[in-house]
C-alpha cells in the first residue's frame, strides 16, 4: 500500500478500527498528546475538536497531522517486510599493522561458528569491528567484507539502521528502567511479533536455563547479576534479534553455560563469529581464526582428534566450576577436589 | 562550502561525533571548522583546538538560544567562507527540547544518546523529528536490545530519517557520516534560506527582565496550564 491510500483509510474508517488493524498507530497518538480518543470517530473528526495551537507546537496542522500519520503507517508497513537474511559473508584480507599483505578468502555461512584467538592487543576486536561496519578496504586493516558473494549496497544497508549485525560484549549493560518481561515484550514489540506472549517465554526459560541463579519475570533488568544479564542477553539476541550475523566479543568470565550459549545462538542459524581467550570458546567453534600482528596468521578447522580433547576440557572445566562453586559456599578446598589430570 | 547543522541534547556525544567525523572526512587541515552555540559555558573549543580545527564558540547568556542561534547562523556562515573553509559544522547544545536549529536545504544532524532512557526519542521533539540524520552513540554500553528498541523509538518520531549508530570514542561508524557530508549541497550564503519550524515564542515580560511571580506582572504571550478543580 501507498501512503496515499492510508489517507484514505484513516479519512474514512473510524480511529478505533485503525488502532486495531495497526497496533502502533496508538503510539503515534500519544507522540502528539492525542489520548483516549472518541473511538467511534474518523481522525479528521477527532482532529476538528483539537486545540490548533496544541498541533502547531508539534509542528503539524490538521490536514498535515493526517499526512504524517499515514507516512507513519506506510514506513512501518515496509519495515514489516524487510528481515534481512543472508547465506554468506566473506572476509578478504587487507594489510597486517606492519603493513603485510593478509592472504586471506574466507566464507562463513549460516549456523557457523568461528572463533578468533590471538595475543592480547593482536586484533580481534578489530576484525570484529571490520566486520561490524562492512569494511570497504577503508579501515586501518583495508579488510574488505562481502555479503552473499557481492560487496553490499551500502546505503540500503545503513539505511536499515546497521540491523544485519547484532553485537555482545563484556562491556554491555541494561540501562533501561523495566522487569524482565516488560524489556522482553517491549522488545518483541519493535521487532513488530504478532504472538510475543509465546517468544517472551521461551527467551525467559533460556535465559533461565543459561544462569547460575535463577531470576523472576518481574525482576528488575538492572538488578540482574553480570551472569544473569549476560543469559538474558543471549537468549533475547537469538530469539528477538532480527539480525543474522552476531558478533561477540570475550564472554568468558560471565559466570554462564558457554557451551550451551553457543548452541542457542547457533541453532538459530545465525552466522556467529567470537573473540575468545577460552579454550572451551575456541575448540567449540568449527574454524578458528588466529590473528598476529594485525593480520590473520592462519584459519584453522577444529580436527576430529581436538574435538575429542574438549571432552578433557570439559572435565577440566567442571573441576573448575566445582572449586568455584566450593569456595562460593564457604567451603575449604582440599586436595581432593582436585581430579588426577597428569596420567596419560 | 557546505554547511552541515549538529544538534542534540548535552553530552549526548555531538562533539566526539563531529571529531570522528572529520578525521574520517579526510580533508586538508583547516578545511573543516566548526561553530559551537552554547547558552553558558563549553569546554568543546579546547577539543577543537587540540585537532587544530579552526572554531569559534557563541553563548546565547540571557537570549533564548534558537534565537540566538537563527540571528548568528549567518554570520557563522560568512565566518567560514572567509576562512576558506570547505565544511563548516555548526554544533548546538543547550537549547530546549523545542527547538530545532535546522535550515530547509542544509543536512540536519541530531545526535542522541542510546543511555538517555529508551522515552527520549520522544520527548525531544523538533529537533529529532525534523533531522536527516539521527545518530545514535554509546552503543558500546547497552545491550543489543536496547539498541533495536532505541533505533525503533526514533523511527516511530521519525520515519523518514537515516538512523546511524556512532561510537563517540573508537569513531565505529563515522564512516557512514562523513559519505552524507561530502554528498551535501555548495552554498555561498544563508539568506532567504527558511527554517524547517518555528522557532519558539518568547515575548512576555520575563524576556525583558521581570523577576516577580503574579498574574498582574504576566504581559504579553503568556500560556495558563489548567489544573483539575475537583476537592478531595
Ligand atoms: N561509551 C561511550 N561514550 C561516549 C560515546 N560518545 C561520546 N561519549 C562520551 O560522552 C561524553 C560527552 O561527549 P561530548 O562529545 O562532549 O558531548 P556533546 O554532545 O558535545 O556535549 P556538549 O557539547 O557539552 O553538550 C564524553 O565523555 C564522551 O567521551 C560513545 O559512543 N560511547
Ligand atoms: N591490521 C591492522 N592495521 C592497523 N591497526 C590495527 C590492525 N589490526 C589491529 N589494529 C589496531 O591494534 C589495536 C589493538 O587491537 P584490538 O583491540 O583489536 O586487540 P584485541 O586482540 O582485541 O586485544 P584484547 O585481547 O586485549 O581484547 C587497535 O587499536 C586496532 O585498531
Ligand atoms: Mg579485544
Ligand atoms: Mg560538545
Ligand atoms: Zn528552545
Ligand atoms: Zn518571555
Amino acid at each position: 500500500m501507498k501512503a496515499l491510500d492510508y489517507v484514505a483509510e484513516v479519512s474514512s474508517v473510524p480511529i478505533g478500527d485503525i488502532l486495531r488493524r495497526y497496533p502502533l498507530a496508538v503510539d503515534y497518538l500519544a507522540n502528539i498528546r492525542l489520548v483516549g480518543v472518541d473511538e467511534t470517530k474518523t481522525l479528521p473528526e477527532i482532529l476538528e475538536n483539537v486545540d490548533e495551537d496544541m498541533l502547531e507546537e508539534f509542528g503539524l496542522d490538521r490536514e498535515e497531522v493526517i499526512f504524517h500519520f499515514s507516512a507513519f503507517l506506510e514506513a512501518f508497513s515496509r519495515m514489516e517486510e524487510s528481515i534481512e537474511t543472508i547465506s554468506s559473508i566473506t572476509i578478504l584480507g587487507g594489510r597486517d599493522k606492519t603493513g603485510r599483505p593478509e592472504m586471506l578468502e574466507l566464507t562463513v555461512t549460516p549456523g557457523e561458528v568461528v572463533s578468533i584467538v590471538g595475543p592480547t592487543g593482536s586484533g580481534k576486536s578489530r576484525l570484529l569491528e571490520d566486520i561490524e561496519c562492512l569494511a570497504q578496504r577503508d579501515t586501518p586493516t583495508a579488510r574488505q567484507i562481502l555479503i552473499n558473494g557481492s560487496v553490499p549496497d551500502l546505503d540500503k544497508r545503513f539505511a536499515t539502521g546497521g540491523k544485519l549485525v547484532a553485537q555482545l560484549s563484556q562491556n554491555m549493560n541494561f540501562v533501561m528502567d523495566l522487569t524482565v518481561q516488560e524489556f522482553l515484550e517491549m522488545h518483541a514489540k519493535s521487532r513488530m511479533i504478532p504472538d510475543s506472549a509465546a517468544v517472551v517465554e521461551k527467551c525467559f526459560a533460556v535465559a533461565n536455563s543459561l544462569a547460575g541463579e535463577k531470576f523472576a519475570l518481574d525482576t528488575k533488568v538492572t538488578q540482574l547479576s553480570g551472569g544473569q544479564s549476560r543469559s538474558l542477553m543471549i537468549a533475547d539476541t537469538a530469539l528477538l534479534s532480527s539480525s543474522p550475523i552476531i558478533l561477540i566479543d570475550e564472554l568468558e568470565n560471565a559466570g554462564i553455560d558457554r557451551r550451551e550459549a553457543i548452541e542457542i545462538l547457533v541453532g538459530n542459524e545465525k552466522i556467529v563469529l567470537m573473540s575468545t581467550h577460552d579454550p572451551l570458546l575456541a575448540l567449540r567453534a568449527d574454524k578458528r581464526i588466529v590473528i598476529k600482528n594485525g593480520g590473520v596468521a592462519n584459519v584453522i578447522e577444529t580436527t576430529a582428534e581436538e574435538e575429542q580433547t574438549l571432552h578433557k576440557i570439559e572435565a577440566i572445566d567442571s573441576a573448575l566450576l566445582t572449586i568455584r562453586n566450593q569456595l562460593r559456599r564457604g567451603e575449604i578446598v582440599t586436595e581432593e577436589s582436585i581430579p588426577e589430570f597428569q596420567e596419560r | 562550502m557546505k554547511l552541515i547543522t549538529v544538534a542534540g541534547p548535552p553530552s549526548s556525544g555531538k562533539t566526539s561525533v563531529i571529531l570522528k567525523t572529520i578525521a574520517a572526512l579526510g580533508l586538508p587541515p583547516g578545511s573543516v571548522g566548526v561553530v559551537k552555540f552554547d547558552s553558558l559555558t563549553s569546554f568543546d573549543h579546547q577539543r577543537y583546538d587540540e585537532q587544530q580545527i579552526p572554531n569559534q564558540t557563541a553563548f546565547a547568556g540571557k537570549i533564548c538560544p534558537d534565537h540566538h542561534f537563527v540571528s548568528n547562523v549567518e554570520g557563522a556562515v560568512e565566518w567560514g567562507m572567509k576562512k576558506g573553509l570547505s565544511v563548516l559544522v555548526t554544533e548546538s547544545a543547550g537549547l530546549c527540547n523545542r527547538c530545532s536549529p535546522y535550515v530547509n536545504g542544509i543536512l540536519s544532524v541530531c545526535v542522541i544518546d542510546n543511555l538517555s532512557g529508551i522515552n527520549t526519542p520522544r520527548k525531544i521533539g523538533p529537533m529529532l523529528k525534523y533531522a536527516d540524520i539521527v545518530v545514535v552513540t554509546k552503543g558500546d554500553v547497552v545491550s543489543q536490545a536496547e539498541r533495536e528498541v532505541f533505533a525503533f523509538n526514533i523511527r516511530e518520531v521519525n520515519a523518514s530519517a537515516t538512523v546511524l549508530f556512532v561510537n563517540g570514542i573508537t569513531g565505529q561508524g563515522a564512516f557512514m557520516l562523513a559519505r552524507h557530508w561530502q554528498d551535501t549541497l555548495d552554498i555561498q550564503t544563508l539568506r532567504d534560506r527558511k527554517l524547517r519550524f518555528t522557532m519558539p515564542a518568547a515575548i512576555c515580560s520575563y524576556c525583558t527582565g521581570e523577576t516577580l511571580i503574579g498574574e498582574m506582572y504576566q504581559l504579553g504571550m503568556v500560556k495558563r496550564m489548567e489544573f483539575d478543580d475537583e476537592s478531595p
